[in-house]
């Protein structure tokens, strides 16, 4: 059973709204920032490894061409 | 024992073991926590003391539980890697202390905002509250600390010597309302005693702790994942992956 | 386990204990300043056997004895006795008052000894204790009526007594 009567008493929340909604607010964004920088930084952390890997190719790629032109 | 074993299998099974259970984690966890949450905040009776106030206890409580409970883990993660040399383990004592600081400032920062209208006050030097400011500061020696070293196996030791060390304060926060006068009360339900609490105040709450600890662990795999990838960045199965990610996004 | 890994569970032991049981004798060294507050009995009896000095700045930690509180309708002054086990002490204080604050409730205030059972407090903060219940349970169970603190009316009927 629903403890409030209405919406406008369920955010009032018997006169200590502020505080208690400060609360679940602070903890909502908290929980988000850090959810999203996990992610964000698996992201980044995946396309850092491409480029990686694109850097490693050309390295190979020139090593391979100069190695040609010398032997010519 | 594991000397035979090829030395990259056991980062990358980890990955991929992180990897199944994630969705689980976050799903339940997601599920739960709103499901007490909402409960907590519009369901739950009200308290003859200090009516709807007391709804904080919510997100206090479980946060407050759980960052004892992740600097537990993190302190055990450091110690498994100080003495076994387990590289993996000092890579979830990093993939922790985030969650860990995480937790305890919103333990913080709610139990502020629930002694201001009940106590009186936002913030009182008293011994459980300047415990877990402590705490707070512990988990970020021990991220700051692991950053400071170039060497991340030296760092790894560094910070798990710290994170070793901070362990004396738990059981300081736990007794801190036993052994000295403080403004902050006794445990509600943290002890050996029934709870001081009906059961339609409790079960939210109980759930609420639950939920937490499933959101804590869908984030500590991902956390624990990054990890893996950041330190093993040029293996080749990290570049598979990392491939194939890039081309299953594409062709989405 | 090898003698190595042996060795470094050793040291990482021997390096927690030592640190340990020097954060642990600091602490019990200091126990008295992480005392939040005295009792009404500490400051009349001592603590310690050091009883405190009048003109000290202290924090005292009591129950409200009911009965005790007055109120000036005028300005915000109050003043109630305070008591833990033994001899009560009486506070003053001028200001706004937490909303927990009421008969019986715990409360403490920070403030200067002005006689030996007499404190001039300049904050007065609640507290509560560990259980939580609905009203209907705590009137049925401890015959507590749940009160709001402004419709509380202590202060105007107590205040004439």
């Amino acid at each position: 059973m629903m403890h409030f009567e209405d919406f406008s008493s369920f955010l009032d929340m018997g006169g200590y709204g502020l505080y208690v909604w400060l609360s679940f607010g602070v903890t909502a964004l908290s929980l988000l920032i850090l959810w999203l920088d996990s992610i964000f930084s698996k992201r980044s952390l995946m396309s850092q490894v491409l480029s990686e890997q694109a850097r490693q190719a050309r390295i190979k790629a020139a090593t391979e061409k100069s190695v040609k032109g010398d032997s010519v | 024992m594991w000397k035979w074993l090829h030395p990259y299998a056991k980062t990358e099974r980890t990955y991929h073991l992180c990897q199944s259970l994630l969705p689980w984690f976050s799903l339940l966890g997601l599920l739960v926590i709103v499901v007490a949450t909402v409960w907590g905040l519009a369901f739950a009776p009200t308290d003859y003391q200090q009516s709807e106030a007391y709804r904080i206890i919510y997100v206090h409580v479980p946060s407050a539980v759980l960052s004892k409970s992740l600097y537990s883990a993190m302190a055990i993660a450091g110690f498994v890697g100080l003495v076994w040399q387990v590289k993996t383990s000092f890579m979830a004592m990093v993939a922790l202390a985030p969650i860990g600081a995480t937790v305890t400032f919103v333990s913080l920062i709610t139990g502020a905002a629930w002694g201001k209208p009940m106590w009186g006050t936002w913030w009182e030097w008293d011994a459980r509250l300047t415990s877990q400011l402590i705490l707070l500061f512990l988990f970020l020696g021990v991220i700051s600390l692991y950053k400071a070293f170039e060497d991340k196996q030296q760092a790894g030791k560094a910070a798990g010597v710290m994170a070793l060390v901070g362990v004396i304060n738990l059981p300081i926060i736990h007794y801190s309302v036993e052994w000295w006068n403080t403004l902050h009360q006794g445990a509600t339900i943290m002890k050996f005693d029934k709870p001081s609490m009906p059961a339609e105040m409790l079960w939210p709450l109980l759930l609420a702790i639950l939920g937490w600890a499933l959101v804590s662990g869908a984030i500590f795999l991902i956390r624990m994942q990054n990890e893996i990838i950041r330190r093993e960045i040029k293996r080749p199965w990290v570049v598979e992956l990392a491939i194939k990610n890039a081309s299953a996004s594409k062709g989405k | 386990m090898n003698p190595r890994r042996q060795k470094r569970l050793m040291a990482v032991s021997a390096i927690l204990l030592i640190v340990g049981g020097a954060i642990g004798l600091m602490l019990y060294a200091l126990t008295q300043n992480i005392d939040l507050f005295y009792t009404p009995s500490e400051i009349i009896q001592g603590k310690d056997g050091k009883i405190p000095e009048v003109g000290q700045r202290l924090r005292i930690g009591g129950m409200v004895v009911p009965g005790t509180v007055k109120r000036d309708q005028q300005t915000l002054a109050v003043s109630f006795d305070l008591v833990d086990t033994g001899p009560t002490v009486t506070v003053s204080y001028q200001g706004i008052l937490p909303d927990l604050f009421r008969e019986g409730q715990g409360i403490v205030a920070t403030g200067v000894l002005t006689k030996n059972n007499h404190i001039e407090a300049h904050e007065v903060l609640a507290k509560h204790d560990e259980e939580y219940m609905p009203p209907e349970l705590a009137e049925k169970m401890k015959g507590i009526k749940h009160v709001k603190p402004d419709q509380a009316s202590y202060g105007s009927s107590k205040a004439g007594e």
